[in-house]
């Protein structure tokens, strides 16, 4: 048998041992999880971001809004009573890189989407206080002043393509037009206003 | 999850647990003293030695307790593949049977309260449904309106008894349901720059407030060829569209003259959302309730 002594002096051993022992759980857990249709087969009726939206989602992990906003409902009634249905991995598929988060310093925004107007969002960004005078939120002014250029967007949503999203090509071709000259403010607005609507197939009444 | 995955996560959980069992009782097993001695394992850094004992008790006796702890826990809950152990958990029906606890709680006071027309939920003796619309309130409709109810820039105040589309409770109910899209149009580009300002003038003469006269005597005319079709001839608004009157001080986007030639050169198209597909009957008609009670108490 390998003496303690051994491991200890030869690190390559050892390394070997160690990612034996730490593949443990990940080949149960992860692994198979990338071969479920569960959590890999979109949900029934998912649609693709508009360019815009798509926008507004790279703005939305820009300003890091999903460090204290998750997108995540998790199956508890206090938490399906207040945001609706509970999030499932089917929903998320076409999510590169996924927008869970961690932390809720403010409420999830998962299915955010229809609950508050435009306009509300707007005031609400360019400075929370204005709408829900106890909002410890931050304001985001400049979304109100900087433009899309859009001249990377097509890259974006080609680079979504390359790992499966189905970008159609007219989409990719007209990405740039779509969002060009349009403050940020809007393609946040246009994501936020996305959330949970991508498909219809939950009753989210409460 | 097929045969194949169910099988590789059962063997792969069970091959861990076990290996690590297993490395716990050799590595013991081979250990030349079971008590605590002097001994050490013979090196030696900058006269830091390493004693060569046994692990403490409590210590292997803890691993053992995890490992047995992790095998009944296999056994109850599902972790093995498509087992789905010995309770039948999920957090799908964990989730069902919150769902179906608090129907059994709530049900009977919703109910309690449904059958009520609103006049009467302002009562003393149902001051319990009240205070739950106001919860439900705070829950849903304060950002907009405030938690005070009193509104902010854009977002109506509903304590005043000033309303757009009306203030008896069924009025109300249809708003939160459906939702409102307010459609004021932009004029900028039909009056231009200067008749934007004339009527604006106008309107701010009609509640009275400090205007140029002149000014206002010109925007009239366009007044009364544009605005009047939804706010009225007597610009006192118009509830089924939603149209505000103009001439009480009650300004929903700001009452100075700037706010005013903004509306009237930009339009204005504020949103209710509509709640139908939110929440429940009985909910609304007690938050439509508690919207009442704040202008009829």
């Amino acid at each position: 048998m390998i003496k303690h002594e051994t491991i200890e002096k030869n690190i390559g051993i050892m390394i070997l041992l160690i990612i034996i022992v730490i593949s443990g759980g990940g080949l149960a857990e992860i692994v198979p999880l990338f071969f479920q249709s569960s959590t890999t087969k979109p949900i029934e009726g998912l649609r693709t971001y508009s360019a815009l939206e798509f926008e507004g989602r790279d703005i939305y992990i820009r300003e890091g809004c999903n460090v204290c906003h998750s997108q995540m409902i998790r199956p508890f009634r206090a938490e399906t009573e207040r945001y609706g249905h509970f999030s499932t991995a089917n929903e998320q598929v076409w999510e590169h890189p996924f927008l869970w988060g961690s932390k809720r310093t403010g409420p999830d925004l998962a299915r955010v989407g229809g609950r508050y107007s435009d306009d509300w969002h707007r005031a609400h960004l360019y400075n929370p206080r204005d709408v829900v005078p106890e909002s410890k939120m931050p304001a985001y002014p400049w979304l109100f002043e900087n433009k899309l250029t859009g001249k990377d967007t097509a890259k974006k949503l080609e680079a979504q393509r390359s790992v499966g999203v189905p970008f159609t090509d007219e989409q990719i071709a007209g990405a740039q037009d779509a969002v060009q000259g349009k403050h940020e403010i809007d393609a946040l607005v246009a994501y936020l206003q996305s959330l949970g609507k991508l498909h219809s197939e939950y009753n989210n009444k409460r | 999850m097929s045969a194949f995955w169910s099988a590789w996560v059962t063997v792969i959980t069970l091959a861990v647990i076990l290996g690590c069992t297993w490395l716990l009782l050799a590595t013991r097993k081979s250990q030349p003293h079971q008590e605590t001695t002097e001994e050490t394992l013979g090196h030696e850094f900058d006269g830091i030695a390493e004693y060569d004992n046994p692990l403490p008790k409590w210590w292997f006796q803890m691993f053992i307790g995890t490992v047995v702890f992790g095998l009944c826990y296999l056994v109850l809950y599902p972790g093995l593949g498509n087992y789905q152990g010995l309770l039948g958990w999920t957090s799908h029906n964990q989730w069902e049977e919150e769902i179906q606890h608090a129907e059994e709680v709530y049900k009977p006071v919703f109910a309690k309260y449904a059958s009520l027309p609103t006049e009467e939920l302002l009562k003393p003796e149902n001051a319990g449904g009240l205070k739950m619309g106001q919860r439900m309130f705070a829950n849903n409709c304060s950002l907009c309106h405030g938690s005070a109810a009193t509104g902010a820039h854009g977002f109506p105040n509903l304590t005043d008894n000033d309303w757009l589309y009306g203030g008896d409770p069924k009025t109300i109910k249809t708003t939160i349901t459906n939702g409102r899209v307010g459609g004021m149009p932009p004029w900028g580009a039909v009056l231009g720059e200067e008749g934007v300002r004339d009527v604006a003038h106008y309107v701010l003469s009609l509640s009275g407030a400090e205007s140029d006269s002149e000014a206002a005597e010109r925007g009239k005319g366009q007044f009364q060829a544009l605005c009047t079709a939804c706010h009225g001839a007597d610009a006192k608004g118009l509830p089924i569209l939603g149209a505000p009157n103009l001439t009480d001080n009650t300004w929903l986007y700001g009452g100075s003259f700037e706010n005013i030639a903004h509306t009237i050169r930009n339009g204005r198209a504020g949103v209710m959302p509509a709640h139908k597909d939110l929440l429940s009957e009985d909910k609304i008609n007690l938050i439509t309730a508690y919207v009442y009670s704040l202008s009829n108490k």
